[in-house]
């Protein structure tokens, strides 16, 4: 296989060797490391802030939380539109030329926000007859007259949405009781059941059962936290959180860490890509840089057989100080 | 003169499998080769050190995460001897990268690749981007704000390239394997193949001086380096 | 159940439980630790090559112990590995 041999000027050694302990190196090394490790954990400790909940999302921002779950309700969340793995929406598919890999590996964790996130929760609740009446009146709706109380309850939350996010006086068509928590919406049409299944799933959230029921609805055991992370991810806590570390995308987020400790700094080339055109405007930006990384990954690991790549060591010549006491042996200047 | 007996070209190979696995292994690796007690009078560097500082690193990295593992993934949240042993895990991580990076500076500086070295370099490689992904099934896997926060967003990125399909980042039982046996192991395995490629082709010599590129004058020095190279097959010889 | 504090510090000296200060220079920010973390790494390259190691004295005895032996069989320095050879010609 001497076409993967990089040419090059290095015959076995055949001259002197010193001693040298490899295993007191090691030693050495491990008590070295693990005490630096033990002083910057005495001095900085590591960060630990804790998660989000469902039931604070809910006490902090109901207005979100509703404009969240109406949205889930309607198919018009993120996670309702993504596309693969968890649906076959199309508004987070990327693809890189005739590269469509999101869906050729299709939808392998099915996610029906409706149901998922509403209904499905909604219908744990026994001990309240109006709210299993509307969800029960809902459920045997036809999909146009869903769609339509939907949109009705939704439209003043998204102007709400829209003004509070410009700065601006949002209009008084969503309100909020400080004392109670609840939200009050004035659909723009007939919003039917909706208004009593959203006040009666923001109870619940605040109650802490939607938290348990997004884990535990198909089985009593979970280790798989995709359906309540994704809810979490659709409402504005989460990003509202990054914000303030510094861990959004536009912040370079990905190599940061909670509070002033250092993240992940080897991922400085990956964060970088998105912030360069056309990466950083483009919807399929996440494929395009991975495909990026891809390449350069696998031309780091050829380093040896890259013409040129392989030989600026030696017109750079850093070698010269790290062997100088050999060359000064040689008689070599 | 070699102290490893070489195989008797006059006797047909064995037919165990052991006999001629164990004849494989000791033919390319004899004892005095797997753990020598010198280096070559040219390894006169700190940059050296920085090679067994990542090995150390993996060491303390692994020690934590066992005891982490003892416990279970909640127990450091609950108890300051938890939140101890977890920031000694994070903070050997940032001190593995951060050597490991300082040891690929020099090597690329010093065209380690050069003497049939080239998979030493490969390995290496292969290792720093297995290390990647094994940090960031970490970072997911703390059942915090940050895991929560880097999990919807890389979620993005595995979507994107179809990986998300079998690789989910939001799933912390599955995130949480990976972290603690697969991608673990996986770098080990690595850095092991790394190190018998270094002790099978020794350190390597320095760039010769008078070596011109692309010259195919071979050099006459003493030492000889010089010259198209091919692959080290030699032995040390011992006294 | 939990009882850690935000952030719970534990005893650290330091408190690095608040946002982060960075460094933003055009399209780069980054954060004062990653930055301190950048900057170390090439200090301590820097370093690496330029300080000397230990052991010169050693190997200086190796290389006169090798290039006193003349010729095949002549004793490597202690520890072991193939004497220099001085006659140019490969083994």
């Amino acid at each position: 296989m001497s076409w993967l041999r990089p040419k090059d000027d290095a015959q076995p050694w055949r001259g002197p060797y010193a001693p040298y302990d490899l295993i007191k190196e090691l030693v050495i090394a491990v008590c070295v490391i693990t005490l630096i490790a033990v002083l910057l954990t005495i001095l900085f400790s590591s960060p630990d802030e804790k998660p989000s909940t469902i039931a604070q999302w809910s006490r902090q921002d109901p207005i979100n939380f509703v404009a969240t779950a109406t949205k889930e309700l309607n198919g018009t969340s993120a996670t309702a539109e993504y596309g693969p793995p968890y649906n076959h929406k199309s508004a987070s598919v990327q693809h890189f030329l005739f590269l469509h890999p999101q869906r050729w590996l299709g939808v392998s964790h099915p996610i029906n926000t409706r149901y998922d996130y509403v209904i499905g929760p909604l219908q744990t609740v026994t001990a309240d007859p109006a709210l299993s009446a509307a969800v029960a009146q809902y459920e045997a709706a036809p999909e146009a007259q869903k769609t339509a109380w939907g949109e009705a309850y939704a439209k003043p939350l998204e102007e709400y949405e829209k003004a509070t996010a410009a700065h601006k006086t949002p209009p008084s068509t969503v309100s909020l009781d400080e004392s109670t928590g609840a939200v009050t919406v004035h659909p723009s049409g007939d919003a039917g059941p909706v208004p009593t299944m959203m006040a009666g799933l923001l109870n619940l959230a605040r109650s802490g059962g939607l938290d348990g029921t997004l884990l535990t609805s198909d089985q009593f055991y979970q280790t798989d936290y995709t359906k309540p992370l994704l809810f979490l991810a659709d409402g504005g806590l989460l990003a509202e959180r990054a914000e303030a570390q510094h861990l959004l995308g536009t912040q370079w987020g990905m190599m940061n860490e909670t509070g002033s400790y250092p993240g992940q700094t080897w991922l400085w080339l990956y964060t970088l890509w998105y912030q360069v055109e056309p990466m950083k405007s483009s919807p399929n930006a996440d494929l395009q840089v991975m495909l990026i990384m891809a390449a350069l990954s696998l031309l780091f690991i050829c380093i040896p057989f890259l013409p040129v790549v392989n030989r600026v060591p030696r017109w750079i010549p850093i070698y010269r100080l790290i062997w100088r006491e050999h060359y000064r042996s040689q008689g070599v200047a | 003169m070699s102290a490893v007996p070489s195989p008797d070209p006059t006797v047909p190979p064995s037919r165990s499998w052991t006999v001629r696995l164990r004849e494989r292994g000791v033919t390319a690796l004899p004892p005095e080769k797997l753990l020598p007690d010198g280096q070559p009078t040219y390894v006169a560097s700190w940059i050296y050190v920085f090679g067994v500082a990542s090995i150390a690193s993996l060491i303390v990295i692994i020690g934590s995460g066992t005891i982490l593992a003892l416990k279970g993934p909640a127990w450091w949240h609950y108890t300051g001897v938890g939140h101890f042993f977890n920031s000694i895990h994070l903070w050997s991580v940032e001190l593995f990268f951060f050597v490991m990076v300082i040891h690929l500076w020099g090597k690329y500086w010093m065209a380690a690749w050069r003497g049939g070295r080239g998979r030493v370099w490969v390995t290496g490689a292969i290792t720093f981007l297995v290390a990647v992904p094994c940090a960031l099934t970490g970072y997911v896997s703390q059942q915090n704000f940050d895991s929560q926060w880097i999990s919807t967003q890389a979620k993005d990125a595995m979507n994107a390239t179809g990986i998300g399909s079998f690789f989910n980042v939001t799933n912390f039982g599955q995130m949480y394997s990976y972290h603690i046996l697969l991608l673990p192991v996986a770098v080990v395995a690595l850095v092991i193949a790394h190190v018998l490629l270094i002790r099978r082709h020794g350190v390597v010599p320095p760039i010769t001086l008078s070596q011109r590129i692309g010259s195919s004058t071979a050099s006459t020095a003493p030492s000889g380096d010089g010259g198209p190279g091919e692959q080290s097959t030699s032995t040390q010889a011992t006294s | 159940m939990l009882s850690a504090s935000h952030g719970a510090l534990l005893g650290a000296v330091f408190n690095l439980n608040h946002p982060a200060h960075t460094v933003d220079w055009e399209f780069i920010h980054l954060s004062v630790a990653n930055v301190v973390v950048i900057v170390l790494m090439v200090v301590v390259f820097a370093l690496a090559i330029l300080l000397p190691f230990p052991g010169a004295a050693r190997r200086a005895q190796a290389r006169k112990a090798a290039a006193g032996a003349v010729g095949v069989g002549g004793t490597a320095a202690k520890g072991g590995g193939p004497t220099i050879r001085t006659d140019g010609g490969p083994q």
